[in-house]
């Protein structure tokens, strides 16, 4: 899985592209703290799955890892565009509650 | 139709990603619609990065996964000879984890449970883990 990061006015996204498991994540923890370090506290920052083919619980975990820190630094976090597939885990784990899906407006 | 297949491989993450496309590539023949094939896939991801992870959590050991289809169902096995489970109806909890500083969701068999129309959890302490699992594929028009 390869992750990308785009900068839009009060907006960090972060682009999780290919495939989120187990074998993954680590990498992926590591690469989206560090986006997240550099965050302000007048950004939001959203996940976008347009590009994840695949995630399995072990997501669930790190996206809710991530939601801790950004709590911790006051910073709200949204899901953008996730698959069917991506959506249906999400919706499981119940992840919707604290990080709602973001609406382009 | 009825077809049958076994592999066995090593308890690697890398693995996971491995098995979880040998199956996608064993039901293809049924043609299961996108979100079939997309809950036997997690639900075999899920089951295999249990092994790893919880079966072998400090050596390398194998994993066997068999799958058998017989008409629209698919029977998928995967089995371990690793650590067990000491509770796997506690196991089987959402949220629950052994390894909670791992960051891990404690959501895996949750999932398998709700993506599989069938599910069986078979576990002895020091003798490994297997789960059982079945879904029906729908038969979608052509």
């Amino acid at each position: 899985m390869e992750i990308g990061c785009k900068a839009e006015k009060n907006k960090i996204y972060i682009f999780f592209v290919g495939e989120l498991d187990e074998y993954s994540s680590s990498k992926v923890k590591q690469k989206v703290d560090k986006i997240i370090d550099q965050t302000t506290v007048n950004q939001s920052v959203i996940f976008d799955f347009s590009q994840t083919s695949f995630m399995d619980s072990t997501g669930i975990g790190v996206l809710l890892g991530r939601y801790k820190k950004l709590k911790k630094l006051g910073i709200k976090g949204y899901v953008y565009n996730p698959s069917f597939q991506v959506d249906k885990i999400l919706q499981i784990s119940g992840i919707y509650d604290v990080m709602p899906k973001y609406k382009r407006g | 139709m009825k077809n049958k297949m076994t592999i066995k491989f090593d308890s690697i993450s890398q693995n996971e990603s491995f098995a979880r496309n040998v199956i996608a590539s064993f039901i293809l023949p049924l043609n299961p619609s996108v979100s079939d094939l997309s809950d036997v896939k997690t639900a075999v991801s899920e089951a295999v990065t249990n092994s790893i992870v919880h079966g072998y959590p400090d050596s390398v050991g194998e994993v066997v996964m068999t799958a058998e289809i017989s008409g629209n169902d698919v029977h998928i096995t995967i089995a371990d000879s690793g650590i067990g489970i000491d509770d796997v109806e506690k196991a089987c909890e959402p949220f629950f984890t052994t390894k909670p500083d791992d960051e891990r969701s404690g959501m895996g068999f949750t999932i398998i449970k709700t993506f599989m129309d069938e599910v069986k959890v078979v576990s002895k302490i020091n003798c490994g883990t297997k789960i059982e699992m079945m879904k029906t594929i729908s038969k979608q028009a052509v």
